[in-house]
């Protein structure tokens, strides 16, 4: 059974080349690029070789402008935390779409705890950010603002040069996880005027456990971890110089291919949206049906429940994830679909398909037929299908049964 | 969070999915806000469980623990059906993921729930439990004496649950 890999969103494979390139970087450069001697400076050399790269690909004007960090989670902290403390002493809100990654929103929680407002800028059925609304909570005392450039569950992309004209407006800053963003869509923070940008090495083929953070020159942030004074004294710790290499070739190759690549799993997810949302009734789309990442398709389906549509897809070699809570450490549905879809019940029945460039149009196919046999297989025991469903009895009995 | 091979292969192949149209006793459990709902359908003959089916809404868990307790329950007698703890279903299903205990572990009860259906249709009630309000709130020790009259639930100071079966 050949196995297809449609679950990029949660881990990309590693770019060949960029595996050939860390293995003779384990062997050979080890140094230290604090140190002054030749394997430091080669060290040095290979760590400012790939701050470049990765400033290139995102259009920084600066390499300067780039802190390497342990990944994206690390840098959405940073981001946050960091400018929020250095700051504290002037304006006091914090503002976040209400579909932000979990990195971003716990972050958020613990800056209200730390006594900032925190508003949450609400979103259409798409999961758009609505730009009037977003004018009207983004006011004279805020801070700074963190909307990503897309949406990774639901694929759905914001016009980030319209919110940041609204944020700077106020005299705010506008921070951006660009993690599912960079190398599927244009990304560029001179153009969008964004002063801070998260990344993912692994997102782009490179190495997991490496990141960055983009700060534009002039916005001041304080570090969150403290030590050697390493990256400006933004992120202390000796750099991880072959994942930063890693990564920083795998930013160079996704700056070359990334077009092509977009367009071609751009093919490969409209094909599978349409066949899905025609050969299976009450099968939707979740997020917007053009703006959106190329690699994205998340669905849903009325009448059953997501985890299990994942575990049955997994025994044929399918393998992908949902956005419902069973799967996940908490039960709640995610936040992100509860934010877009009509109800709890359509939120537990959702999957999402995010595409890689292992993938190929020839398999849509073989996978919608499977989603369809599985999918109907569940329907067929679910005590949901073909009834009509009162939701608000539920509801009702679900705040009786509370607290028990 | 990981299932044990006994959890995967019945919800795989679930054992006894279905409706029984003309069932002796129906019991709906879980809801559908939550991820979760199952109806168990028995046929009783000569005070044992002579068929049993399930309907299932809900996450890998709900499943397998759907189709073990028809497994547990086929053939036994009400009062030896009564008796099957949602312990026992996730002991045969070779342990579940601790989140899962709560939440997805539905299928005891809903076997209950069947079996009280089919005593209420032959006018028996089954011995409900006598539900009683506590001296003191097990949380915050505020006193619910003066409320017991009131048939409180929960606490009026902390909001916690303030009742226990007996």
């Amino acid at each position: 059974m050949r196995r297809i890999f449609l679950d990029h969103a949660s881990g990309c494979p590693m770019d060949a080349r960029v595996i050939k390139h860390m293995e003779e970087l384990y062997d050979k450069s080890f140094g230290n690029p604090s140190s002054l001697h030749t394997l430091g400076l080669d060290a040095r050399k290979k760590l400012e070789d790939s701050r470049e790269k990765v400033a290139k690909l995102i259009g920084a004007e600066r390499k300067e402008e780039i802190i390497f960090t342990s990944g994206a989670t690390e840098s959405n902290n940073l981001a946050l935390i960091g400018y929020a403390l250095r700051n504290k002493n002037g304006r006091r809100k914090v503002v976040v779409s209400k579909i932000e990654h979990i990195s971003i929103m716990n972050v958020a929680k613990y800056l209200s705890k730390l006594g900032f407002e925190v508003a949450y800028a609400p979103v259409d059925e798409y999961g758009r950010v609505k730009l009037p609304k977003l004018d009207e909570i983004v006011d004279s005392n805020t801070l700074i603002v963190s909307i990503a450039y897309a949406n990774g569950e639901i694929g759905t992309t914001q016009d980030i040069r319209a919110i940041s004209d609204i944020v700077h407006a106020k005299g705010a800053i506008l921070h951006s996880d660009g993690v599912p963003a960079v190398g599927r869509i244009p990304v560029n923070v001179v153009r969008d005027q964004v002063d801070m940008l998260t990344l993912s090495s692994n997102d782009l083929y490179g190495p997991k456990g490496v990141g960055a953070l983009y700060v534009k020159t002039g916005t001041r942030i304080q570090p969150i971890i403290f030590g050697g004074g390493q990256e400006k004294g933004l992120r202390s710790g000796t750099e991880n110089v072959p994942a930063i290499a890693g990564f920083g070739m795998a930013a160079e190759i996704m700056y070359k291919e990334w077009r092509e690549e977009s367009e071609r799993e751009k093919q490969i997810r409209d094909k599978l949206i349409d066949t899905l949302t025609s050969n299976i009734e009450q099968a939707y789309l979740n997020g917007h049906r053009t703006l959106r990442l190329p690699n994205n398709a998340s669905l849903r389906f009325i009448g059953i429940e997501g985890e299990s549509l994942v575990l049955n897809l997994d025994a044929y070699g399918i393998m992908a994830s949902t956005g419902s809570a069973c799967s996940s450490k908490t039960l709640e549905p995610s936040h992100v679909l509860m934010a877009i879809v009509p109800n709890e019940v359509e939120a537990h029945g959702s999957l999402m398909l995010t595409l890689g460039r292992d993938n190929r149009i020839e398999e849509v196919d073989q996978v919608s037929t499977v989603i369809k046999d599985v999918v109907s297989k569940l329907r067929a025991m679910s005590p949901l299908w073909g009834k009509p469903l009162d939701l608000e009895e539920w509801r009702q009995k679900m705040e009786h049964s509370e607290g028990e | 969070m990981t299932y044990s091979e006994k959890v995967l292969e019945h919800f795989r192949n679930p054992r006894n999915v279905g409706e029984i149209i003309d069932a002796d006793g129906v019991g709906t459990v879980g809801n559908p806000i939550c991820g979760d709902l199952l109806t168990l359908y028995i046929k009783v003959r000569d005070g044992k469980i002579s068929d049993i089916k399930f309907k299932t809404f809900g996450c890998g868990a709900a499943i397998a623990t759907s189709s073990m307790i028809t497994e547990l329950a086929k053939n036994k007698t009400l009062d030896e059906a009564l008796k099957i703890t949602r312990n026992d279903v996730a002991n045969a299903l070779e342990g579940l993921p601790p989140i899962k205990m709560h939440c997805s572990n539905l299928a005891a009860d809903g076997l209950k729930e069947a079996i009280k259906d089919y005593y209420s249709k032959r006018g028996v009630k089954l011995d409900e439990k006598k539900i009683i309000v506590l001296d003191d709130c097990p949380s915050c020790g505020f006193e619910l004496k003066p409320f017991r009259d009131k048939s409180i639930k929960f606490c009026p100071r902390c909001g916690v649950k303030v009742t226990k079966e007996v």
